[in-house]
């Protein structure tokens, strides 16, 4: 019983060390994989770290009403680590559960432009001619588009459909993105159709749709993590400039954007109330900082591997 | 093995080279000692591996990393003196490259630069190693044409002249640079230009390119594999180099082509008398036209002989085997069974034991020396090196 | 002996575009009207230099390409073939001669039908790195003729990848690996269990040795013949290594610029050569002897682009013998007798 799993899985098992051995040999990108470490496990314990109250949706920071609902920030102190914003909200507890939002938040993004990005790209590239000329322009006109105006747009149109902010934003997001990811996954595409390997499959009567997904998006999927967990630290960038904009999480949302827009009224303080907006940027700038270096480490190691094979 | 120096051009002596790798260390070269004489062309024989290729690029040191040499001299003879090429520095290897030892590669396309015609490619080599000819040339035609010319012209050609002959002391000077920079005067260049653009159709009309006016101002993908190694080897011997390297040139391309090009590298070699070291996996090559031959196995050299010698009485039991697995119709297809080590653990002792059918108790133990078995015919083989 | 496959001037045009509407400017003729029969169980070689079109007439043979016009007659008794010879002649609108086609040949199948041919008409590639696919593991790439036509999958599948890859020479530990994880020869083996899983009649050998090295070739040479040998498999061996092509096959056809210039049983071929360019081609293979140098190149110049042909004969430009009738007209392949054909009008009139 013992030896059958093993032996399927042995040689993803040696593909992982090898990446494993040449992630140690890069010294910056054992820094962004400890970073983007560290904030997973900030967002899997978010509700050991900063219990949430109860019958409140985990989301919404809560205010402490010891404090009174005074608009000004009060400074860090022990019940309250990293201070409170506006209305006395807890940055702490912001901070914590806003790791959790930004993985949501991203994931919710990506893995649709992923996806769409996926189908349409190898059915570009895959079939090409005139398939491809319809596919790439309508892309084109999708690239044209100015994201914050759609943005804008969405909310507006979509809140009259009882859509949140937050969620149109997000749509507006996977609109725009999308069309990058096809043109991706499109030209990993047409390098990968003129194989050997795929000739020899439509040889083996493979069909077109056996040949794209068990041959050619195997081939392409490097290409897409390391794009992929760029993007995740830009999106979440992205959703926090909105946020900034007041196109956004709502009052009082756990998001790191929102922590920053609530703050922006105490910039003009200078460093008086340097809590408000100091915690939540480090932990924006970290978080892209991480998944940066990931995904540079990540094209360093996956690419000449792929090249060396 | 020491010989006359004045025989030699090159002396590999104990080379010694490592890969080091993810895998682990790759240990390339084991020790390879060769010398190739001078005017002679000197064939290296072997399969994919066994380090001929990189033997060559370590004679012009452009051994790229994770390789390094560890050890081991390569003695070059040039203008009476011995130097050791590992001892060079990168400036001094800059003006051996190309003036002193030329390379030719296996894809010649490869080799030449996408966006530039081929004849600015090979009139490059000519700026780099033979500007002050060129620049003398222009300066007699300067001098003829000051001697006919009357007026205007006359006295363009004098200022030309004089531009000519500032660059032939001092290239550096102020006056050559301000003068290669302002618009209307920098056109003295131009006669360079001309002359050297000469040079380059009549180096291509040596080769046997057809119509070389057209083919100088042709970029590389317009041409065939051959014309384009032609073009190649034609940049290789702008400079008359003393040794021409050429790492299996016509291996990608066509029998019918191939066999121009050999017919070819025969006639430059008597005409420019240069030495050839000549690299292939295709022994029919070699007999075709090498003098002297190195057989390499797994980074060593095994075998050393003239040409005739090896094919008709190889000594080393590889050399055997190669020659045997020649497909002959009506003989069923034979090869030497088994499988080149693996170099990041080689077995101990001769490299070639597994698969020996002489293998005896001191091949696993220690690795055979190359001895002269014969006049002038080297082994590496404890057969032949007494080791009983 | 009985006809495997019958070719009957097969064309295969790739065109080019161009301009910027991207019309369709020239068209590379890389196989130009060939005809040839292959017997059943033989290994029919095919020679030629780059731009010949051998690779294209392999492909299109088992159609992973898509003639442009001619047929491909496959299992097709004689009587057949000469019946569909004579009403396209005779009555090309007939609807018995629709009917014949539609049965034999194979050169317009699609879909379904072409589907099912697959399990009968393999192909090896040249060069084995790139033909395996570097992310799946050996156990999945020569189980895909089964898997991807539906003959077998799952537990079936695997028994039959380990019963061929003991066949040629490899193991049931190699199922879970990568292709790199091989040597070339190796990963060539891998290339031939995945081409014989399906129990084929006909493979098509496209230079399979060239990529790997010389001790290795034989190695792969003798399996080749041994799995002819116990699968009774009929091959076409490509290649532009004479020597290899002369030990295993049983007849030879040489190409040049998209034609057959000439084809005979291999040892009547090899020893005199007629037409002016596969003399020249034999000529020119260095040979392993050094008392036996060359002091001229057989040929001069080089191969034309299969854009724009030479009139007549394609070997004109180049050919010593070169006549008039030469440049204006095509000469056909003439039997000289043995079997042997040569498409020379100046041998075929010494003959």
């Amino acid at each position: 019983m013992k030896f059958k799993v093993p032996e399927r899985l042995q040689p993803t098992i040696r593909e992982i060390k090898f990446i494993l051995r040449r992630i140690k040999d890069t010294p910056l990108s054992l820094f962004g994989i400890a970073i983007v470490m560290f904030f997973v496990v900030i967002a899997a314990f978010a509700p050991l770290l900063a219990p949430p109250v109860p019958g409140l949706n985990p989301y919404l920071i809560p205010s402490d009403p010891a404090l009174g609902f005074r608009v000004e920030p009060s400074p860090p102190s022990p019940k309250h680590p990293f201070g409170t914003t506006l209305l006395q909200r807890d940055i702490y507890y912001g901070c914590i559960w806003g790791t959790r939002w930004a993985f949501q938040v991203a994931l919710e993004v990506i893995i649709p432009i992923v996806a769409i990005g996926v189908v349409l790209g190898l059915i570009a590239g895959y079939y090409g001619g005139v398939i491809d000329e319809i596919l790439m322009r309508f892309t084109d006109i999708i690239l044209a588009f100015p994201g914050l105006i759609l943005a804008m747009c969405l909310v507006t149109v979509l809140t009259q459909a009882n859509w949140t902010t937050i969620d149109s934003v997000l749509l507006s997001i996977v609109l725009i993105g999308w069309p990058g990811y096809t043109r991706l996954i499109r030209g990993e595409t047409l390098r990968v159709r003129n194989e050997d390997y795929i000739e020899a499959a439509r040889a083996s009567g493979a069909s077109d749709l056996r040949i794209m997904f068990r041959h050619i998006l195997p081939n392409t999927i490097y290409s897409i993590i390391i794009v992929a967990s760029l993007d995740f630290g830009g999106i979440v960038l992205t959703t926090a400039a909105l946020s900034f904009l007041g196109l956004g999480a709502p009052t009082g949302w756990a998001d790191w954007g929102r922590l920053i827009y609530d703050g922006m009224s105490f910039v003009s303080g200078g460093l008086r109330w340097w809590w408000s907006w100091v915690y939540p940027g480090v932990f924006i700038s970290l978080f892209v900082l991480g998944w940066s270096l990931l995904g540079d480490a990540l094209r360093d190691v996956l690419d000449p591997l792929y090249r060396r094979k | 093995m020491e010989k006359a120096v004045s025989d030699e051009i090159i002396r590999v002596e104990d080379l010694y080279l490592n890969f080091y790798t993810y895998e682990g260390v790759v240990k390339a070269l084991d020790g390879v000692s060769l010398d190739i004489k001078r005017g002679e062309i000197l064939g290296v024989v072997g399969e994919t591996g066994c380090g001929k290729s990189v033997t060559s690029l370590s004679i012009l040191k452009i051994v790229v990393p994770p390789g390094k040499i560890e050890g081991g001299r390569i003695k070059f003879n040039v203008k009476g003196k011995t130097y050791n090429i590992l001892e060079f520095n990168e400036p001094t290897m800059s003006r051996v490259r190309g003036r002193y030892i030329s390379m030719v590669f296996q894809e010649p396309r490869a080799a030449l630069n996408p966006v530039y015609s081929v004849g600015d490619q090979i009139g490059e080599v000519f700026y780099l190693h033979r500007k002050e000819e060129i620049i003398k040339a222009v300066i007699e035609q300067l001098k003829r044409e000051i001697e006919t010319a009357k007026g205007f012209r006359k006295r363009v050609s004098r200022l030309y002249l004089s531009l000519y002959e500032g660059m032939l002391k001092n290239p550096k000077s102020l006056r050559v640079r301000l003068a290669s920079k302002v618009p209307i005067v920098r056109r003295f260049r131009n006669l360079m230009k001309k002359e050297v653009r000469k040079r380059t159709v009549e180096l291509l009309r040596t080769l046997r390119i057809p119509d070389p006016e057209r083919v100088v101002d042709m970029y590389p993908h317009e041409l065939s594999g051959g014309m384009a190694q032609r073009c190649v080897i034609a940049m290789a011997l702008v400079a008359n180099p003393i040794l021409l390297i050429a790492d299996e040139p016509t291996t990608n391309l066509d029998v019918t082509v191939q066999a121009q090009i050999l017919v070819l590298i025969r006639e430059l070699q008597k005409k420019f008398g240069s030495t050839i070291l000549y690299i292939t996996h295709d022994l029919g090559v070699v007999a075709e036209l090498c003098d002297r031959v190195a057989v390499m196995y797994a980074g060593n050299v095994v075998e050393i002989a003239d040409v005739m010698t090896l094919f008709k009485e190889p000594l080393h039991p590889y050399t055997q085997g190669l020659l045997e697995s020649i497909p002959r119709p009506g003989k069923p297809f034979t090869s030497i069974p088994g499988v080149v080590p693996s170099l990041i653990n080689p077995p101990p002792g001769c490299r070639f034991n597994e698969r020996c059918k002489y293998a005896m108790d001191i091949c696993w133990k220690q690795k055979p020396p190359l001895v002269e078995a014969d006049k002038e015919h080297y082994v590496a083989c404890h057969l032949y090196s007494g080791g009983k | 002996m009985e006809n495997l496959i019958t070719i009957e001037n097969l064309k295969k045009y790739f065109p080019i575009y161009g301009g910027v509407l991207k019309r369709k400017v020239a068209e590379v003729k890389a196989v130009d009207g060939v005809n040839l029969n292959i017997y059943k169980g033989e290994c029919f070689g095919v020679v030629g230099e780059s731009g010949c079109g051998k690779t294209t007439l392999g492909k299109t043979i088992i159609r992973l390409l898509t003639p442009n016009s001619g047929h491909i007659f496959y299992q097709t008794p004689r009587e057949i073939v000469e019946a569909i010879k004579y009403l396209e002649k005779n009555d090309p609108k007939s609807k018995a001669l629709k009917y014949l086609l539609r049965e034999y040949d194979i050169a317009y199948l699609r879909g379904r039908r072409l589907k099912k041919l697959r399990r009968f008409m393999q192909i090896v590639f040249q060069d084995p790195t790139t033909s395996l696919d570097p992310r799946m593991l050996v156990k999945d790439i020569v189980a895909e003729p089964l898997v991807a036509q539906g003959i077998a999958k799952g537990k079936e599948a695997e028994d039959r990848v380990v019963k061929v890859l003991e066949m040629v020479g490899l193991s049931r530990t190699h199922l879970y690996r990568y292709p790199h994880e091989f040597s070339g020869g190796q990963r060539q083996r891998i290339a031939v269990a995945r081409a014989i899983i399906t129990n084929p009649e006909f493979i098509v050998l496209d230079e399979p040795t060239s990529s790997v090295d010389v001790s290795v070739r034989a190695q792969l040479l003798n399996l080749f013949q041994d799995l002819q040998k116990e699968l009774g498999l009929t091959y076409m061996f490509i290649s532009h290594d004479l020597s290899v092509v002369e030990c295993i096959s049983h007849r030879v056809a040489v190409m040049y610029l998209g034609k057959i210039v000439e084809f005979a049983e291999t040892g009547e071929l090899y020893k005199s050569p007629l037409h002016p360019y596969a003399k020249a081609l034999f000529a020119s293979i260095p040979i392993p002897d050094p008392t036996r140098r060359r002091e001229r190149a057989p040929l001069s110049g080089e191969v034309p682009s299969p854009v724009n042909p030479p009139s007549g004969c394609r070997f004109h430009p180049r050919c010593e013998l070169a006549m008039d009738i030469c440049k204006r007209q095509e000469p056909p392949l003439v039997d000289v007798g043995g079997g042997h054909f040569v498409a020379c009008y100046a041998i075929a009139k010494k003959e």
